[in-house]
């Protein structure tokens, strides 16, 4: 510097300024939405978690005399055709599906983000190929393809996880495709060519970060579909194996006693499974109105 | 001008002050501002971002956003008091008397409406019907002076060019035959030549019809074209107003002293000296100022101004400035000394020769030509400038230069007598370096994920091979050499202030050395003040380490001052190339010509202005013969038609593309000067 410069005086940066992702979570914590989505999640991963110590009975023990009992003080749902306790077992039975549609959803995300990122970035040939694949892949139904895999692995939960995480894969990659397409037109994609950086420098460490918000969003949106599909998996018999409590199969296994008037049987594993996704969706909603403020 | 009419005031805003909520907080944006536009007064209202001119505009139409607020003062239109309207009588008054004319036509335009739809329905809505509507809306653009409204009116936004929707837009304004119009910006993102067309306009409109103007904008100079009266905001407060003459030639405000200064001005050059720069920051929105908003960036400043909100001063014959010095407002120390070295460019060898560059797009099948054989050289430490209209094929020619975009076969580029591939990914990486780019728009050259720190590095480690302790070093040298502090390395790029993004944008450039950089309009986003520093940085950084700059901007003071040599393009072809003062000082092409007196110029000497008539014509579909005798003012002939002239050498190292010979060109230019209007 010459003797000449006078330094240029500059601002404190404003420290009292919130980094994007405070703001975003600041008008979270503001957005009803959110946070009774947030709450209903919370119960059930609590439950989940806890539900065996606090529930009043083991949602495993039958009770041959008091089978198909309807809800009373004792029995707050009544119990099954076993005479186990339908709300020990809807509490507890959140456990399984809340650990499988979780992770497929993460493996749907992580496989989907790679193969969106990729497509996004090199677009061209690259893209018309994998795309036109993804969409063939896409209009396959989940049921289908479960059912080719379980034909093929056996039933488990492992086996769960990666056809509804496979299945979504293709779903989130078209997001994050065309939040990639208008983020590599920017100039810091330019200014990443100009020093030779390589593809997955650009795309992982450059791009990546900027695609966040959308790819959070969907994940969640997904989340709401994978709980749906494990119970369908489930209901089916493809799914989550007996003598869980998980909610699909307690409904496949009760749901001809509807007939008889045993209502209780079927409707609290309903409801919770409703109000899981409604809940899974709240949040999505408040995080997309969030990022999009 | 015109005499003002003896009526009540077009608009009287009464000590209005207006906040916006954030964060729970109400934020001072507009204090206590006076202002009165007479009938049929053209007022300018000058500032740079963040002064509050747009929120004046806004709460005239009480149309603020959601969490602004008016919080004191009142507003009169025609007399009328507008808070006081209900929404009807509101309704009523932006539907009849006021009409507004934003920044960004393309948005102003409903882009799924045809435009003779557009503008009939406002006349539908004033209840004149059917061929009726028609006709007035055909009227309407016959005023606008649009070529061919007929077919105007069947086409949509998108068919037309910018200044064509532009004009749609004052048509549409005018429709109702306001008593105010107010315009925000309304040349901003346009074209030099374009914008002295819609200027034009706007002045003819002006004797036509009795409305009164308020002109919003950054741009002094425009203002002083257009205006009868200015007024200066700063930090929400107006701190000067007076007749324009007065308040330009005459300034009585620190403010508007420095603002003035920041600008090159009548042929300024980087060896002539560095531009004056204003210290500091403007107050952030909903500061507490205690003394006067402007006394921490002001030299003249004393105990009086940090205690003591100085009044609107009177100052007799119509003039007001908010200082308590501003009888010696103008002998405001510079902020920034004059001296400079400059190195001289040597003659050592071209840093960069360019010989016969073509690039053709495919565009719907048809041959797109943005460039077309450009042959340029450039020393070390010199700085070529490149003007002319958006499509001429500027930025195509530096993305060809970087290898961001690969030329056509034929043509070469060496650089320091090597050739240069034409991808970038086949170029050397000492090569890659040497080739670098601040881009406009720092928002988008500036990954907003990452820290400065990591920014800086990350090109350190890629461009100059440092890592480590050298590397820590050389991030500290190069921060400084932008002057950023320590401070700014541990922040991201949203934390900064556009002026600060763009030295971190040009410390990326630098950080492997560069033989040349390429500068695309870096400054065209930042306001005057920070220009002026962001152009002195560049100077002083160019003096240091003797690098070539291409200098890409449709502003030709600040090429002027930043050139040493100026190539003019029009649809991708070099039209004249020369040292920057022959290029200027002419005698020049047609073209040139027609840019240089498209320059809205603070000095209101008015001389015989050239217009160029019509649009640039498609890349695609260039025009026979000389691409530019569709517009040329000076066309001599058939043969200008027919056959394409040569790059043909006026003097040593300045070359002209036109049939008229040089010595005609000298004749025909040369009594400009002289002429009247």
């Amino acid at each position: 510097m010459s003797a000449t410069d006078t330094p240029v005086s500059l601002p404190t940066p404003d420290t009292a300024q919130r980094s994007p992702w405070g703001e975003v979570l600041h008008s979270l914590l503001r957005s009803p939405t959110f946070l009774t989505g947030l709450g209903i999640l919370l119960f059930w991963v609590i439950c989940a978690l806890l539900g065996e110590h606090f529930v009043p009975y083991d949602p495993l023990d039958a009770d041959i005399i008091n089978t198909l009992a309807p809800p009373s003080t004792e029995h707050w749902f009544g119990t099954d055709q076993l005479g186990r306790d339908v709300f020990s077992r809807v509490i507890v039975g959140s456990r399984d599906i809340l650990t499988v549609a979780p992770l497929a959803t993460i493996l749907a995300t992580i496989a989907g983000t790679a193969l969106g990122l990729v497509i996004g970035y090199f677009r061209g040939i690259v893209d018309d190929i994998v795309s036109r694949v993804l969409e063939a892949f896409m209009a396959i139904p989940v049921v289908i393809i479960a059912l080719l895999a379980i034909v093929a692995l056996g039933t488990s939960k492992i086996t769960v996880i990666v056809v509804i995480g496979l299945s979504f894969a293709p779903i989130i990659a078209r997001t994050v495709r065309s939040a990639v397409l208008a983020e590599r037109e920017l100039d810091y994609v330019a200014a990443a060519k100009l020093r030779h950086e390589g593809a997955l420098h650009t795309m992982f460490v450059e791009i990546l970060p900027n695609v966040i918000p959308p790819i959070l969003v969907e994940t969640t949106v997904r989340l709401g579909y994978a709980i749906f599909a494990v119970a369908t998996l489930s209901f089916m018999g493809f799914g989550i194996q007996p003598p869980s409590p998980d909610w699909g199969l307690s409904i496949s296994s009760n749901y001809g006693m509807i007939g008889g008037g045993f209502w209780w049987t079927v409707l609290f594993d309903a409801l919770a499974i409703a109000s899981l996704v409604i809940g899974v969706n709240l949040v999505a909603d408040g995080m997309h109105g969030a990022f999009n403020d | 001008m015109t005499e003002p009419r003896q009526a009540a005031n077009a608009l009287e805003l009464k000590d209005l002050s207006v906040a916006y909520r954030v964060g729970r907080r109400n934020r001072a944006v507009l204090r206590n501002v006076n202002l009165t536009i007479k009938a049929g007064e053209a007022y300018g209202l000058v500032g740079e971002s963040g002064c509050g001119k747009s929120t004046v505009a806004l709460s005239v139409v009480r149309y603020l956003p959601r969490n602004g607020s008016i919080t004191g003062g009142s507003i009169a239109l025609d007399g009328k008091d507008v808070m006081k309207l209900d929404s009807e009588a509101l309704r009523r008054a932006r539907a009849d008397s006021v009409s507004m004319v934003y920044q960004d036509p393309g948005k102003a335009l409903n882009p799924s409406l045809r435009i003779g739809r557009q503008l009939t329905e406002i006349f539908e809505l004033a209840g004149i019907s059917g061929q009726a509507a028609e006709d007035k809306a055909l009227a309407m653009l016959n005023r606008v002076r649009i070529s061919d409204p007929a077919s105007v009116m069947q086409r949509y936004p998108h068919q037309l060019s910018g200044g064509m929707q532009q004009r749609v837009a004052i048509a549409m304004a005018l429709a109702n035959d306001p008593s105010m119009l107010i315009l925000d910006e309304p040349t901003t993102g346009l074209d030099a030549t374009v914008e002295a067309e819609v200027l034009d306009l706007i002045g003819q409109l002006r004797r036509e019809l009795s409305a009164s103007i308020l002109f919003i904008s950054h741009n002094l100079a425009v203002v002083s074209n257009m205006c009868d009266r200015v007024g200066v905001l700063y930090a929400g407060m107006l701190v000067e107003e007076g007749s324009t003459r007065q308040v330009f030639n005459d300034p009585r405000h620190p403010y508007t002293v420095a603002l003035l200064r920041c600008l090159p001005r009548g042929g300024q050059r980087k060896d002539q000296g560095r531009l004056d720069t204003i210290p500091g920051f403007l107050p952030g929105i909903g500061a507490d100022i205690v003394g006067c908003a402007f006394a921490d960036r002001c030299a003249l400043a004393t105990e009086r101004c940090r205690a003591e909100p100085p009044p609107l001063y009177d100052l007799g014959d119509g003039r007001l400035s908010r200082c308590h010095y501003h009888d010696h407002a103008q002998s405001l120390p510079r902020a920034t000394p004059a001296e400079i070295a400059v190195a001289q460019p040597k003659q050592a060898p071209p840093v960069l020769q360019v010989e016969g560059l073509n690039k053709t797009y495919a565009s719907h099948g048809r041959p797109l030509r943005a460039v077309k054989d450009v042959s340029v050289s450039l020393r070390p430490g010199e700085t070529l400038g490149l003007v002319g209209e958006s499509g001429s094929g500027k930025t195509t020619f530096a993305r060809l230069l970087l290898g961001l975009v690969a030329p056509d076969d034929g043509g070469s580029i060496e650089l320091e007598g090597k050739k240069l591939a034409p991808r970038l990914a086949s170029r050397s990486e000492d090569q890659v370096k040497a080739v670098q780019i601040v881009f406009q728009n720092p928002d988008s050259a500036l990954n907003r994920s990452h820290l400065i720190r990591h920014i800086l590095s990350r090109a350190l480690k890629r461009l100059g091979g440092l890592s480590g302790k050298t590397l820590d070093t050389r991030l500290e040298e190069l921060v400084r050499s932008v002057r950023l502090t320590d401070r700014h390395l541990a922040v991201k790029p949203r934390q900064l202030s556009g002026g600060l993004k763009q030295r971190v944008a040009i410390a990326r450039a630098f950080a492997g050395d560069p033989r040349i950089v390429v500068c695309d309009e870096p400054t065209s986003a930042l306001d005057v003040s920070v220009q002026a520093a962001i152009l002195n940085l560049l100077a002083d950084l160019q003096t240091r380490q003797d690098v070539s700059y291409i200098f890409i901007s449709h502003d030709l003071g600040v090429v002027r001052y930043l050139s040493d040599k100026i190539a003019v393009l029009y649809l991708g072809r070099i039209m004249e190339f020369g040292p920057s003062e022959a290029v200027f000082s002419g005698p020049h092409h047609p073209y040139t010509e027609a840019l240089l007196s498209a320059v809205p110029k603070l000095d209101r000497t008015e001389g015989s202005r050239i217009r160029l008539d019509g649009e640039i014509p498609s890349a695609a579909n260039p025009p026979t013969g000389c691409v530019f005798h569709t517009r040329c003012p000076r066309k001599i002939g058939a043969i200008c038609e027919t056959q394409e002239p040569e790059l043909s050498e006026a003097e040593p190292g300045h070359t002209i593309r036109c049939h008229i010979p040089y010595a005609e060109l000298a004749r025909l230019q040369k009594p400009k000067v002289v002429e009247p209007a």
